[in-house]
């Protein structure tokens, strides 16, 4: 019973989330529960909520009804500035009027000031961070001087520099050329083994999802179609729309000879 | 054979387009310069001084500084607020507040004046109740204040909200999710981001609160040396046959567009770098 609360206590769970823009639902009841320290793949088409999904969860979207809990609180009261939750967006979003040191500082400098660390510390986990994200140097520089892949990589740096309780990621290198996808894709699983934090990451790409997610949420028009493992997704799918995801997806990739699809199993 | 660039245009058609733009600026704007300067000086340098030394001049050149310094704070701090409000936030009548932004512009500055009048105005709506509490707006300083910010509000504004609407609001959200209080999240991601376009819009709002002149001309009552601003004191001059007064007048608001204009040249001159770096990469 012990161990069972412990297991729970920081895990995150998403329940009946509902939300409607002015024209169209975004989405419709949603519930997912996620383990502590997994990393999370919401994907789908556009305009299947994910994204929504997202903000919803970094505050800064609010769903019209249902609840959401993080480590056993209610995570919908909690301001976004207060969540410490690091997001990292697919344009980056790095604040260009800084140098990328100033960028990853910036979660630090903004605390009050009885919680502000010292400069000298705020220098030193600047560097850390720096070297974490292998792009020690280039901390004078202003984003407009780095290639898109290393912005992405400043603005992880920043996210990761608040301590996050979870990261979330809106399509964080969508921006970027395939090679560079596949090679910060390899680095990102690595390093959340490293750190161990909660993540949500939302992609397009069904072949990105299921390389990096240890959990995968298929979604399609505002509801999960399926939620489970990479591999019990792949062996069954639930629903036609995923079977048909699943078989679609490689091939837009350019995996797959063009005879490889055509019939669909639905 | 010399090959032309193939988006250049034939050689005669680019002496053509160069002479119509050279000749344009010089019969619209450089010549009517040059009038203001050289009618100004046409009795030497010593009789356009003592024009500007005489006490009603000098009354009107401070009014308009006095009257700049009021109106020029002011609009960039509305300025900024609306543009922040429609550029980073939806709610409704959003598009109303936008086209009501325009309007000082598309009204007639006279109209704008006489607005003033009618409200605060003797015969206007507040006229008696003012009178009674012994406040005067029309004819005194807060009458031309008012027109002033009235009819340059748009200056700022439409200066920095395609500039805000174009650079999104990811920064600022990435901001928040860092911790950023509301407050801090403009002075350190919104004001750095908009400071250029915001000090462009201060310098054209200055530009044109000092040249007001027809709002201000209606609720001013032309008492000399007393509600006078350079451009209404231009006038008077110009009408009692002063011509070396009103061009020395002139002249010196003429400066202060040059100075200005100047001013912003080299501030862009010397940040090119930063200005650049601003931009959405």
């Amino acid at each position: 019973m012990e161990k069972d609360l412990t297991e729970f206590v920081m895990s995150l769970v998403v329940d009946s989330v509902a939300k409607n823009f002015e024209r169209f639902p975004a989405l419709n009841g949603v519930s997912l529960t996620v383990p502590q320290g997994a990393f999370l793949a919401l994907v789908g088409p556009s305009g299947s909520g994910k994204t929504t999904l997202l903000r919803i969860l970094g505050g800064l979207e609010f769903p019209d009804s249902g609840t959401v809990r993080f480590a056993d609180i209610n995570w919908l009261e909690v301001p976004a500035r207060q969540r410490r939750a690091g997001f990292v967006f697919q344009q980056y979003a790095l604040f260009k009027h800084m140098t990328v040191e100033k960028n990853i500082a910036f979660g630090l400098t903004v605390r009050p000031r009885h919680e502000r660390p010292a400069k000298k510390e705020i220098h030193r986990r600047v560097e850390e961070l720096l070297a974490l994200v292998q792009l020690e140097g280039l901390g004078k520089r202003y984003p407009n001087q780095l290639s898109g892949g290393q912005r992405q990589r400043v603005a992880l740096a920043r996210a990761l520099a608040i301590e996050p309780r979870m990261l979330l990621l809106d399509e964080p290198f969508g921006a970027l050329d395939a090679k560079v996808r596949k090679e910060l894709r390899v680095w990102l699983r690595a390093l959340h083994e490293k750190m161990g934090i909660t993540t949500v990451f939302v992609t397009h790409d069904q072949e990105e999802a299921f390389a990096l997610a240890d959990l995968v949420a298929i979604m399609n028009k505002g509801r999960i179609e399926q939620y489970g493992t990479p591999a019990d997704v792949r062996r069954s799918p639930k629903t036609p729309f995923v079977a048909e995801f699943l078989e679609t997806g490689p091939q837009r990739n350019g995996l797959l000879p063009p005879h490889a699809v055509g019939s669909h199993p639905a | 054979m010399k090959r032309r660039y193939p988006t250049q245009d034939h050689p005669l058609l680019r002496l053509l387009l160069t002479v119509i733009a050279v000749s344009v600026i010089g019969l619209f704007l450089l010549l009517p310069l040059a009038t203001v300067f050289s009618q100004a000086l046409s009795k030497g340098v010593v009789a356009a001084l003592e024009a500007l030394k005489e006490p009603d001049a000098r009354s009107a050149i401070w009014l308009t500084l006095l009257v700049a310094a009021i109106a020029v704070p002011l609009n960039a701090v509305f300025g900024v607020a609306a543009s922040w409000a429609i550029a980073k936030f939806d709610f409704r009548g959003k598009q109303f507040l936008t086209t009501l932004i325009d309007l000082p512009f598309s009204i007639s500055p006279v109209v704008s004046g006489l607005i003033y009048v009618l409200i605060f105005g003797l015969q206007g709506w507040f006229g008696e109740s003012l009178r009674d509490a012994n406040i005067k707006i029309i004819f005194a300083l807060p009458g031309i204040v008012l027109a002033t910010v009235f009819v340059t509000f748009p200056f700022v504004a439409r200066e920095l909200i395609p500039l805000m609407v174009d650079q999104g609001r990811d920064e600022e959200e990435a901001a928040t999710s860092l911790g950023a209080s509301g407050w801090q999240t403009f002075l350190r991601v919104t004001l750095p981001n908009i400071k250029w376009g915001l000090l462009y819009g201060v310098l054209l709002c200055n530009a044109r609160a000092m040249g007001e002149f027809g709002a201000v001309s209606v609720v001013s009552g032309h008492i000399r040396g007393l509600t006078n601003t350079m451009p209404l004191h231009v006038e008077v001059l110009y009408n009692d046959y002063q011509y070396v007064g009103a061009f020395a007048i002139a002249s010196v608001l003429a400066l202060l567009a040059i100075v200005t204009l100047v001013l912003k040249s080299l501030l862009e001159w010397h940040f090119a770098d930063e200005i650049a770096a601003t931009h959405r990469h």
